[in-house]
């Protein structure tokens, strides 16, 4: 590896917080703590019924991140909330500094953690230009060679002399993110602010940084939840979590390792509903209580062979007419692939019933999926009313030792491999 | 390893490092916020930059109803009115630059949190902003003076007049290292921003100006004239007006001090500018 094409070194970078509250906010206030504490007393600061964090309780929002970035490269940054993809853009971009380790850049880093930073409600789109171009790093003098290509990209060259206040914020963004666009740094830093302006101006902004880094051989770090934006405009994929890079390679093997959450090892066969808080606005009248892969160690299937399966639940009351849902998701993509409705079961109240249900799986293509359910009831009219969803996906993986599979081509055919077509008649020949 | 990095990110930085170079390769940014303070700040408003000129002028007409009229203070023998306005000029622009730079973390926290720049940049656009407002002030106040000799009254210009530039200077160092200590503290106390402003009132009055230093008692006087900002005043006093002290020792005392206060300063917000977005 050539030390001359690293672009970014970060070497055993550490963020560290502290937990509870920092200081009081007030002299007076941090005064009176510490005065109980010096006594021994409780402090009079603290809320009542919040934990009381020791001193040197803190969080590691980064524990230890190495990473080097060749020049030219799109990295794609992807985790949960809080895997620390965004301290790992501060620190970069130099808004707070690191607790331990270290960080090399070559070239000027350009920052776009929120377009707009820095944009005056009073001043004109152009004179807005200058100092958003000013605040990110430009000259005046390059703002100016810049200015026209600007204005023509942001679609405001008829309000560019107009109070930026008078704008509506599609046009605000579109303008903000025009200045960042047109910046000359090697590094460009993006935290998912490819989310603005309606759907044409979007592609216009991804087609204008994959021609940025592609002709003009730059650096991009991205960090999004759209993994669509991840695949169109990365070529590396780094995914966080809990404050370490758990995964470092292709795009597409890292958005799967992403969504698949679990990872490659891992496919538990059960798993306990009763304790998990229910995202979805749903009753209380039954609850579902647990989800169990029947006979099998992992949950890996056989493509032809049906899945046994377990559900327990309870219910506040007699219920006829209940039915699960077993929804499947591809692992790379976002909405579900398809369903699985079961056959309707009823319910005894108060009673904790098991209903033991078979999977058929002989659609789905060998690769990873995931799994969810939902208890609904069904109601007159063919509708049905939603009683429980534990919003939890269960991984699962499907093998298929056959070879009937070997030329079906995923990427145009999709995952679901529906029932084959029977061909009756060619030219009124009877085949 | 012969790597030129551009940039080198480490936890912590020397004590006393200033990246002035890096505050100069952005002199566009300040003067963009020195145009954005001037042009946003009287948009939409009637009477515009008009306003530079009825503070300082309401102020000075009050003062010299209050105080010269009825309370009769000794002005050394000059026009009341003029004596106050050669005060509050440079006490406001003083003011401007300590109350201006004193919220630049919390402030600006929104714009910090996102983007880097040198950070210094932004108690420097403040001052230099405060400087415009005082110039125009200023030539007010040099017109009421040119009125009131033609008008015959006993006011004449000395040659202390011509360190000006040094004693202006000199209020920008000490109002923008004032501002910049409290600032860096007001990440963590944000009360310590109410005293500022109530502070600020009443420094005014531990500076000679709705008096003169002259009428004080000499144990009194020089313990006042240790007020960093006093011997300033009175020395722009008497270089425009010629009456009043010329209190040169202090002058000497007053500069140690701004040394010390700047770079008082410039540590702590070092210190603080790397990591406050953590705790602000």
């Amino acid at each position: 590896m050539e030390t001359n094409d690293i672009a970014i070194s970060i070497e055993g970078v550490k963020k560290r917080y502290r937990l509870g509250v920092i200081g009081g906010g007030t002299l007076q206030r941090d005064l009176q703590s510490w005065w109980a504490r010096v006594r021994g007393k409780e402090d009079p600061n603290r809320r009542i019924g919040a934990k009381q964090y020791e001193k040197d309780e803190t969080f590691m929002a980064l524990d230890g991140i190495d990473l080097t970035i060749q020049k030219g490269e799109r990295v794609g940054i992807i985790g949960h909330n809080g895997a620390g993809k965004s301290t790992l853009l501060k620190l970069l971009s130099r808004v707070t500094a690191p607790t331990e380790g270290r960080i090399c850049i070559d070239g000027r880093i350009a920052s776009m953690l929120e377009v707009g930073t820095g944009f005056h409600r009073e001043l004109t789109g152009r004179e807005n230009i200058y100092l958003n171009g000013a605040i990110l790093g430009m000259t005046k003098a390059e703002v100016d060679a810049k200015m026209d290509e600007i204005i023509a990209f942001s679609e405001c060259g008829q309000f560019i002399d107009t109070p930026v206040k008078r704008y509506s914020s599609g046009m605000y963004v579109k303008l903000a993110f025009s200045v960042a666009a047109h910046l000359e740094n090697e590094i460009m830093i993006m935290d998912e602010v490819l989310a603005v302006g309606d759907m044409a101006f979007q592609k216009k902004c991804l087609d204008k940084m994959n021609a940025v880094s592609r002709d003009q051989g730059r650096t991009i770090l991205y960090v999004s939840h759209n993994m669509n934006t991840i695949r169109q405009l990365c070529n590396r994929c780094v995914v966080m979590d809990h404050g370490k890079i758990v995964f470092d390679g292709s795009v597409e093997e890292g958005i799967a390792r992403y969504l698949g959450a679990g990872g490659e090892d891992d496919f538990p066969v059960f798993y306990d509903y009763s304790q998990k808080v229910r995202r979805w606005r749903v009753g209380t009248e039954a609850r579902l209580l647990s989800f169990r892969f029947l006979h099998a160690d992992r949950a890996i299937f056989e493509r032809y062979t049906p899945v046994p399966i377990e559900v327990t639940y309870r219910s506040e009351s007699d219920l006829e007419g209940l039915q699960l849902v077993f929804r499947v998701r591809n692992t790379q993509s976002i909405g579900e692939l398809g369903a699985m409705l079961s056959a309707p079961f009823s319910a005894r109240k108060g009673e904790i019933e098991t209903v033991r249900l078979t999977i058929d799986c002989s659609q789905l293509l060998d690769d990873r999926y995931l799994g969810s359910v939902e208890l609904i009831k069904q109601m007159a009219f063919g509708n049905y009313a939603p009683l429980d969803n534990p919003d939890a996906y269960m991984p699962f993986q499907i093998m298929n030792n056959r070879s009937d599979d070997l030329r079906w081509i995923k990427r145009a055919w999709g995952n679901l491999r529906l029932n084959d077509m029977t061909v009756d008649s060619v030219s009124d020949r009877t085949e | 390893m012969s790597k030129q990095w551009t940039t080198v990110i480490v936890p912590k930085q020397k004590l006393l490092e200033l990246n002035l170079k890096e505050v100069w390769k952005y002199r566009d940014l300040i003067g963009l916020f020195v145009q954005r303070n001037l042009k946003a700040r009287y948009k939409q408003t009637i009477l515009g930059p008009l306003w530079y000129i009825i503070q300082p002028l309401f102020t000075t007409i009050v003062q010299t109803f209050v105080f010269g009229w009825i309370a009769g203070l000794p002005t050394d023998g000059l026009p009341q009115f003029l004596f106050y306005m050669a005060g509050n000029v440079p006490w406001a622009y003083f003011a401007a630059c300590l109350v201006g730079t004193s919220n630049t973390f919390v402030d600006n926290a929104p714009v910090f949190g996102k983007v880097y720049f040198p950070r210094l940049t932004m108690p420097i656009a403040t001052a230099v902003t405060a400087i415009v407002n005082f110039g125009i002030q200023f030539l007010m106040f040099l017109g009421f003076t040119l009125f009131f000799m033609i008008r015959g009254m006993d006011v004449h210009i000395t040659w202390i007049a011509a360190l000006t530039p040094l004693l202006i200077l000199q209020l920008a160092l000490l109002g923008v290292g004032f501002g910049i200590i409290i600032s860096s503290l007001t990440t963590k106390y944000r009360d310590l921003h109410v005293l500022v402003e109530f502070g600020v009132s009443l420094w005014m009055y531990a500076t000679p100006i709705i008096y003169s230093a002259s009428t004080l008692p000499p144990e009194w006087s020089s313990i006042i004239l240790l007020n960093p900002v006093a011997p300033i005043i009175e020395l722009l006093r008497y270089g425009w007006l010629g009456a009043g002290t010329t209190p040169f020792f202090h002058w000497g005392i007053s500069w140690a001090t701004t040394f010390v206060v700047l770079f008082l300063g410039v540590v702590i917000f070092n210190r603080v500018e790397k990591t406050f977005m953590d705790t602000v």
